[in-house]
Order: C-alpha cells, then sequence, then structure tokens
C-alpha cells in the first residue's frame, strides 16, 4: 500500500521535491540566476520524463484523489508547458532578483492543478483549484516596477476569489441536496431537481471564470496584459488547460444525468465565448491583449469539443490543449523575448519584423496559424477535431458560426502575419540575440506543431486513452 | 507508381530550397524539382495510358488507401482517373513555366520560390486524393503560400488584394467543412469512392450540397463570390498570378465537379441554380473585362468570365458538357497562366500595365508580343487553339439539353464570345499595333528563360487545339464513370 501511494502520487510528490530544493537554494549561499535557470530547466526535464514512464491507476485517501492513464497524461502536458515556459522566459528571468520566488509560485500553483485534475471529491477539487489560483495573483505581480502588474494581481485575485465564491456556493447546494462531495456518490443522485440544475449553473460559472468563457471573460484582457508575460502564458495555457480537464472530467463524470442540461448550457457559452472573443481579438494592438482575446476565442471552440460528449470529445480536447502547448507558447516566447529585449508589447512594432529577425518571424508565424488552424499546422487537426465532436451532436447551427468564425479569426492573425512580412518600419525591433535554451524551446514547439498533427498516432493514443458518455 | 511522389517530390524541393544559400542554386533547385514533377506527370500519363490500353476499367487507377487517423476513420486514400491526371498534368506545366518566368525574382528569393513550390504541393495532393478529408487538407495548404506570395512580392494595394483572397478562399473552405462534416455524420466515412457506392440519402444531399458547391464555388470564382479574382490576380506577382489563375481556380472546378459526382441528386435539383449563377458570371465578366484599362485586370474579369464555361459545363450535367468543362479548366489554365506570364515581360520592361500607355510592342519585343497575341485568340476561341475546342464541347453539351432555361443559358453564354472578341481585339490591338513610344522604343525581347516557359504553354494549348482527340481519349472514359453516377439520379426520379 505505501509504495502504491508512492507511484500514484509521483508526480505530485516530485513537483513537491522541486519546491523544497527551491527553498533550500533560496535560504543557501547566492548563485548566479543563470545557473539556478540552468538547474531549474534539468529538473523539470527530469520532473517531466518521471511523468511519461510507468502507468499507474487508483485512487488512495478514499477516493479523494484518483489517478489513471488519461490524467497522467494530462499532467504530462502542463509538465511540459511548464518547462517550455521556463525555458523561454530565460532571457527576462536573468536579471530578476526574485527569480527562485516566482519559480516557487509557479510550481505551487501547478502542484495545485495536479490535485485539482486528480480530485475525485468535490472538496480536494476545490482545495486544489485554491492553490492553484492565489500563487498564481502573486506571480502576476513579478514585474515589481510596474504599476499595471500590481494591478493585474489585484484583479485577478478579486476576480477568483469571486468566483470561488460562486462556486462553493454551487458546491453546497449540491452538498445539500445529495449529502455528499464523493464523485461516485454524487451522479446517482443528481436529476432534473430545479436546485440542482441552479447548483449546476452556479458550478459553471465558478469553471467558466477561470477559462474565461463569455460572458465571465472580463478579467482577462486586464490580467493578461499586465502580468509578465512568463505569467501570461502560463495563465492562459497551463491555467487554462487545467481547469477545462477538470471540468470535462466532472461534466461527464458527474453530472451525466443531466447531459442535455449542459449540452444547451455548453452551447450558449460556446457561442457567446467565440463571437466576443473573435470581435475584441479584431481591434487590439496590445500584443498581450490580442493573445488573451484570441484564446476566449479558442475556449469558445473547445467547448463545441466538449459538448460532443463522446470520447472523442474528450479526446479531441486534450489533442487540442496539446496543440495548444505548443503553438501558444511559441508565439508567447517570441513575444516575452521581445518584450525583455527590446520592450516593445504592440503589433504595430512588429511590423518590419522579418527584415531584422527572420527566425523569430518564422516562429511567430507558424504558431500564429497553428492557432488560426491552417494546415499542415496541427492546429487544422486540432480544431477540425473539436468541432467534429461537437458536429456528432447533429447540430449543424453550431457547426456553420463556429467554421465562419474560423474566418473571422483567420483574419486578425493574418494582420500580424502581414504586420511582420509586408508592412514597411523605418525602426524594426533591432536583431535580438536569442538564447540558446529558448531557441530550443523554440525548436520544440515548431517540431510539436508539425508532429502532433501529421502524425496521427499522437491522436490514436489520446484517443485510446480518453472516457465518454 | 506511387502517386505519393508527386506530394513528396515538392516537399523535398522545399525543403532544398530552405536550405540553400545562394540565388543561383535556389533557381537551379527549383527548375530541376518542377522539371521532375513535370517528367514524373508524363511518366504517369504514360503508365495510365498503357494500363487502359491493357483493359483496366476500374474507376481508379494507382490506389493506395492508408489508415490515417484511424478513430475518425480518416485515411490516406489516393488514386487518380483521367480527369486528375489532366490536372496534374496542367499543374505541372505551370509550375516549370512560373519558376521560368520568375528567374530573376531576387527579392527574398528563397521565400518566393519555397512559396511556390508548396503552393504546387497543395495542388498536386488536392487533385489526386480520393478522401475528402485529405482534399480538405491539401485544398487549404494552398491558401498560405497565396496570401504572402500576393502580400510579400506583389505589386498595387497588395496587402488588401492578399487579405481579400486569404479571407474569401477561407470562407470557401468553412463552407467545404460544413459540408463534409454533414457527409461524414451520414455515412462515416470521408471516402469519396465508398460514399459514391453507398450513396447519401436525397435530405442530406439537398442540405450540404450548396454548402459543398459554394464553398468550391468561391475558389472558382462562382458569381457573385468572385471578387477576390480581379484584386489578387492583378496583385500578384507574375508567377504567382500563374498559378492562381492556372492552377488555383481549377481546384475550385475539380471540388464543384466531384461535389457534383458525389450528390447527383442535389446536383440535378439545384443545376437551374448553378446554370444561372454560371450564366451570370459569363456575361457579367465579359462586359466587366471590356472596361478594364489594366492589363491585368483584363486577364483577371476574363478568367472569371472564362471559369464560368467550368461551371455551366458541370451544371448542365451530361457527359458532353463535364467533357467540355474538363477540358476548359485545362485550356482556361494553360492560356491565362501564358497570358499572365507575357503580361509579366511586359511590365517588367515597361513598367506598366496600363492599356493606355502601352502602344506598338511587336516593334520591340515581336516575341513577347506574338505570346500576347496567341494567348488573346485563344481567349477569344480561335480554332486551332485549345480555347475553341473546350467553349465548342461545353456549348455541344448545354445545347443537348432541351429545357428552354437551358437553351437560353446557352444562348447567352454563347454570345458572350462576341464581348470576349471586342475586349481581347481591342486590348491587343492597342498594346502591340500603333506607334510606340519613345520611352520603349529600346526595350530588350524575351529572354531564354521566358522564351522558353512561354514555348512550354503554347505546346500545350496547340495540343489541345489542334489534336482535342488526345486529351478526350484521357479524360472520356473517366467522365463516363462520373456519368454513371449521376445518370442514376436522373433514373431514380
Amino acid at each position: 500500500m505505501s509504495s502504491s501511494i508512492f507511484i500514484l502520487l509521483r508526480q505530485e510528490l516530485l513537483l513537491s521535491l522541486l519546491i523544497f530544493i527551491l527553498l533550500f537554494i533560496k535560504i543557501g549561499k547566492e548563485r548566479s540566476n543563470e545557473s539556478i535557470l540552468n538547474l531549474i530547466n534539468i529538473l523539470l526535464v527530469v520532473n517531466l520524463a518521471a511523468g511519461i514512464f510507468g502507468m499507474s491507476e487508483g485512487g488512495i485517501f478514499n477516493g479523494m484523489f484518483t489517478t489513471n492513464a488519461f490524467i497522467v497524461l494530462e499532467k504530462n502536458i502542463l509538465n511540459l508547458a511548464m518547462l517550455l515556459i521556463s525555458m523561454q522566459s530565460y532571457a527576462w528571468l536573468k536579471n530578476h532578483k526574485q527569480l527562485a520566488e516566482f519559480y516557487l509560485l509557479l510550481f505551487t500553483s501547478l502542484l495545485g492543478m495536479f490535485f485539482m485534475i486528480s480530485s475525485g471529491n468535490l472538496l480536494m477539487f476545490y482545495l486544489g483549484l485554491e492553490m492553484s489560483t492565489i500563487p498564481l495573483a502573486a506571480a502576476a505581480n513579478f514585474d515589481l516596477a510596474k504599476r499595471k502588474s500590481s494591478e493585474a494581481a489585484m484583479k485577478l485575485i478579486l476576480s477568483s476569489a469571486f468566483s470561488s465564491g460562486i462556486l462553493l456556493m454551487g458546491i453546497s447546494f449540491l452538498y445539500g441536496t445529495t449529502g455528499t462531495l464523493s464523485f461516485d456518490v454524487l451522479t446517482a443522485y443528481i436529476s432534473n431537481n430545479p436546485m440542482q440544475i441552479f447548483a449546476f449553473i452556479l458550478v459553471v460559472s465558478g469553471f467558466a471564470f477561470k477559462i474565461s468563457a463569455v460572458p465571465f471573460h472580463l478579467w482577462t484582457a486586464d490580467v493578461y496584459q499586465g502580468s509578465p508575460v512568463a505569467v501570461t502564458a502560463f495563465l492562459s495555457v497551463v491555467s487554462k488547460a487545467a481547469v477545462l480537464f477538470t471540468f470535462t472530467s466532472i461534466l461527464y463524470k458527474v453530472f451525466t444525468p443531466i447531459a442535455s442540461v449542459w449540452y444547451s448550457v455548453l452551447v450558449v457559452l460556446s457561442i457567446a465565448t467565440i463571437l466576443i472573443g473573435n470581435l475584441f481579438a479584431l481591434r487590439q494592438d496590445n500584443f498581450k491583449r490580442f493573445l488573451a482575446f484570441s484564446s476566449i476565442a479558442q475556449v469558445g471552440f473547445i467547448l463545441i469539443g466538449i459538448s460532443g460528449s463522446s470520447q472523442a470529445g474528450s479526446a479531441s480536447l486534450v489533442y487540442f490543449v496539446l496543440i495548444y502547448v505548443f503553438s501558444n507558447l511559441a508565439a508567447f516566447g517570441v513575444v516575452s523575448l521581445v518584450s525583455a529585449l527590446a520592450g516593445k508589447e504592440n503589433i504595430s512594432d512588429f511590423k518590419g519584423f522579418y527584415k531584422t529577425n527572420p527566425f523569430l518571424s518564422w516562429v511567430l508565424t507558424i504558431a500564429l496559424f497553428s492557432l488560426a488552424g491552417v494546415p499542415p499546422t496541427a492546429g487544422f487537426f486540432g480544431k477540425l477535431f473539436l468541432m467534429m465532436a461537437g458536429a456528432a451532436k447533429d447540430n449543424y447551427g453550431l457547426i456553420i458560426f463556429a467554421a465562419l468564425n474560423m474566418v473571422v479569426s483567420f483574419y486578425y492573425y493574418l494582420k500580424v502575419v502581414k504586420a511582420i512580412f509586408m508592412d514597411e518600419n523605418e525602426a524594426p525591433i533591432q536583431k535580438l540575440n536569442v538564447p540558446g535554451i529558448t531557441k530550443l524551446a523554440m525548436y520544440i514547439c515548431m517540431a510539436g506543431i508539425i508532429i502532433t498533427g501529421l502524425a496521427s498516432l499522437v491522436y490514436d493514443y489520446i484517443y485510446s486513452l480518453s472516457i465518454g458518455i | 507508381m506511387n502517386l505519393s511522389l508527386l506530394i513528396i517530390l515538392p516537399l523535398l524541393t522545399a525543403l532544398l530550397i530552405l536550405l540553400s544559400k545562394q540565388l543561383a542554386q535556389i533557381r537551379i533547385i527549383g527548375l530541376a524539382g518542377s522539371l521532375a514533377q513535370l517528367g514524373a506527370a508524363a511518366w504517369l500519363l504514360k503508365l495510365y495510358m498503357d494500363q487502359r490500353a491493357a483493359g483496366n476499367t476500374a474507376t481508379y487507377l494507382f490506389e493506395t488507401n492508408t489508415v490515417w487517423f484511424k478513430a475518425l476513420n480518416i485515411n490516406y486514400h489516393i488514386g487518380i482517373d483521367g480527369i486528375a491526371l489532366a490536372m496534374i498534368l496542367l499543374t505541372s506545366l505551370i509550375v516549370v513555366a512560373g519558376i521560368l518566368v520568375s528567374w530573376t525574382m531576387e527579392k527574398l528569393s528563397k521565400e518566393y520560390f519555397f512559396l511556390l513550390v508548396l503552393l504546387s504541393m497543395g495542388a498536386y495532393g488536392f487533385f489526386i486524393s480520393l478522401d475528402l478529408f485529405t482534399l480538405f487538407f491539401f485544398l487549404e495548404v494552398a491558401v498560405i503560400p497565396k496570401f504572402l506570395l500576393i502580400g510579400i512580392w506583389g505589386s498595387g494595394r497588395k496587402e488588401n488584394s492578399a487579405m481579400k483572397l486569404a479571407l474569401m478562399l477561407m470562407a470557401g473552405s468553412a463552407l467545404v467543412f460544413v459540408g463534409l462534416m454533414g457527409i461524414y455524420y451520414n455515412t462515416h466515412t470521408f471516402d469519396m469512392v465508398e460514399i459514391g457506392k453507398m450513396g447519401i440519402s436525397l435530405g442530406v444531399q439537398k442540405f450540404f450540397f450548396p454548402f459543398l458547391f459554394l464553398g468550391f464555388g468561391i475558389f472558382a470564382a462562382l458569381f457573385p463570390f468572385h471578387t477576390w479574382v480581379p484584386d489578387g490576380h492583378a496583385s500578384a506577382p507574375t508567377a504567382a498570378s500563374m498559378f492562381l489563375a492556372g492552377i488555383s481556380m481549377k481546384l475550385g472546378g475539380y471540388g464543384c465537379l466531384r461535389m457534383a459526382a458525389l450528390m447527383p441528386d442535389a446536383a440535378h435539383s439545384y443545376s437551374w441554380v448553378i446554370i444561372l449563377l454560371a450564366t451570370i458570371a459569363i456575361i457579367y465578366g465579359a462586359f466587366a473585362t471590356m472596361m478594364q484599362t489594366d492589363l491585368k485586370y483584363i486577364n483577371a474579369y476574363s478568367s472569371i468570365s472564362h471559369c464560368g464555361f467550368v461551371i455551366l459545363g458541370i451544371g448542365m450535367l451530361n457527359k458532353t458538357s463535364i467533357n467540355g468543362a474538363v477540358i476548359q479548366m485545362v485550356s482556361h489554365g494553360l492560356m491565362t497562366a501564358l497570358f499572365f506570364a507575357a503580361i509579366g515581360m511586359i511590365y517588367s520592361r515597361t513598367h506598366t500595365r496600363m492599356v493606355a500607355q502601352l502602344g506598338g510592342l511587336l516593334k520591340v519585343m515581336p516575341f513577347i508580343s506574338t505570346v500576347f497575341v496567341i494567348a488573346g485568340l485563344c481567349s477569344l476561341g480561335l480554332p486551332g487553339f485549345s480555347g475553341f475546342v473546350a467553349e465548342m464541347t461545353v456549348f455541344m453539351g448545354s445545347w443537348q439539353n432541351p429545357d428552354g432555361v437551358y437553351r437560353a443559358a446557352t444562348v447567352i453564354s454563347a454570345a458572350s464570345i462576341v464581348v470576349t472578341a471586342v475586349y481581347i481585339l481591342r486590348a491587343t490591338g492597342k498594346t502591340i499595333m500603333g506607334p510606340i513610344s519613345n520611352e520603349h522604343a529600346l526595350l530588350n525581347d524575351a529572354n531564354w528563360n521566358e522564351k522558353l516557359a512561354a514555348g512550354l504553354l503554347i505546346i500545350g494549348i496547340l495540343i489541345i487545339g489542334l489534336a482535342p482527340f488526345l486529351i478526350n481519349q484521357l479524360i472520356m472514359p473517366s467522365t463516363d464513370f462520373l456519368m454513371i453516377n449521376i445518370d442514376k439520379a436522373i433514373t431514380l426520379k
């Protein structure tokens, strides 16, 4: 029994170990930032590798914590994203004083997410959620000299406190009507009872806040803009992915009796999210705001995939998130580099970027194409499979709407490409010196964008593990 | 022969171009790659004809079917029939000509040739696909190179044109996607051959056919979705214009044809709409061309008119008209590529494309002027050139439909030829004949690469024009196969 706990919890334990190592580094003697960064990156690689090998399935703590191959895979994706973010923020963190604290916060948040994904009980879930959110608010404040950064942190903590409140209210209603918090038991007591549907709506609202689905998205743009790019990347990729994983498994496992209710809720949410995300993304000039709204629109597409509620639904979600990790992080990597080295964050600053930085331009362009869903990048397959999963419900109005909105999103991604390649600029961003480790991260992202799509075994593997109703 | 070679060759060429350093190296790799494609296409033709002569009556030859996404029943299923082969030959010819014409391109030449080759890969992949998913994949692969080619190397309002083109084509593929979803969830497969066998229920056909047909129609400049054509073609650099009009618009026509064969009932019940739109495109395109003063706009608008004939031929849904539509696709591809090449050659020397500022070019550049005249004559349908054969076949096929509306459409479309003659002769006369302005008096004639490119395309035009039985022999058996499906729908009614 004791050994199986170690195996089942190995990803969480490793991460806790990393946190302790960081603490010791912090209290130990002064070291150069470079050596700490290198050490952390190596540890993150080990962490990722340890997660990949060896499967485990089972539950501990009386079903509070469950894990299986699918959940391990989801955690591995998050680990990978963490590693990529760390590699790409090298240039920014190299001169940052509170380097160790920054990683401490992100790791703690990641640990919370792991517990949230593995939760088999609403209490555990809530605990994980809070553990993942609160450190992020502190991390958002990490551009210590900028007022905008503190503003972002304040907005994040207030809005997540608010959403947690709503979520807790939903949970307590559920507890009140069913008398249990355990997922396994809960399902049997859920029915079309109005009180439970109300509770369900509250829970969904809580989730919608975290994944910034419209109409709960208002905090997103400001927080993304104010936070340091690394935190923005973490928020928009890792944090969103973790909540989406949990959301899906709760929908598919706990709320199966009211599947028709949540289907219509998801459809409404996804339509609003795609529409608003797209319309606002059209007019943004700040790159981080732009990516914020585009990621809102992406969540709308993900919701369509989840609404398919089949094995293909959850498979396409995880598949898309994996692709999203590669493409969004490649885009954020370039933006982060430009922001750290040239201090520029606007799309209009990228005019003429190709003349001075061809490599970064291609990385950014391919990433944006993948986000837009253009073949042969993986984004094409990701988005298509999401929509295919959604189309299984024969709701063609929704598919027509989504397909046309892909065209709208295509416009704003192409606008950036146009700025990079076509627009003239007298003073383009100067030639940037890309640190080797960041370059490596970008190559990984590019390889991911190409391979994840074309090599069907990635999707087949995810599909073979995934669950449906 | 493994058809994947047609995808691997361009891919390899593109990768080699990326790795090469000097301009000369890039050019030679590009040319060698495109010649290899042409060689492969010609070899394929020989193998294909051999097989047919040996009595192989399978609908598609050289089929291979590999599982791609198993969970979703998506297969990499490729194979060709005569129609696809004709398109492949057309593509390979235009690619060689396009590479030759852009020999002197020096601005970001590596990226330029890379994108050109990538575009051709999309086209080959599209034509050999028998699985709707791969078809759609390659259709979209070809969009992005177009956007970049026009936006970076174009002229005039290039960014706007590039954006307009990319968005309209993406909207087209969005419509195609919706149609594909409809087919997929009613047949649980993307395989065109299987779907053809099992058929699609009438209600599904009627609902989703418009999406697919309009979607591909946007690529083929179907009225009223033709607006990307003039700006896109006019702003594009020469080779990109050739690719756009010669290859890319054919993706649309070919797609429309396949969809009509896949959903014959719907095609029959909507055929009056298709014919109406095609007739409008033909007439509107012709008259709009008369008003143009820019050579590239003249050719772009006339392309709308000519592609109208493709749609018209498909809409008439009989054997002769569909044959005509296919020949028209090949013919228009060659002719319009030649036209754009000639315009590009003139523009690179005179730095203007306005008819009013040109004149008397025959005196200083006899070769280019001759090419220009040949392209013009082919466009207005002079016997001996491919245009005549194609349009004639379409009209003969259309006339077989005894219905009054169909007759009227045929008559009206045929009348457009007069308008075509007016604008072609006017533009040619003004550009080639008459007094030459002093600035243009000392210009050179075509270089070797330009002569070679034009020569290749002219040979293609003449082969179809003088020996139409050759192309008929190639595509006839395949149209027969298509007609089996399409006629089945009539008998059901």
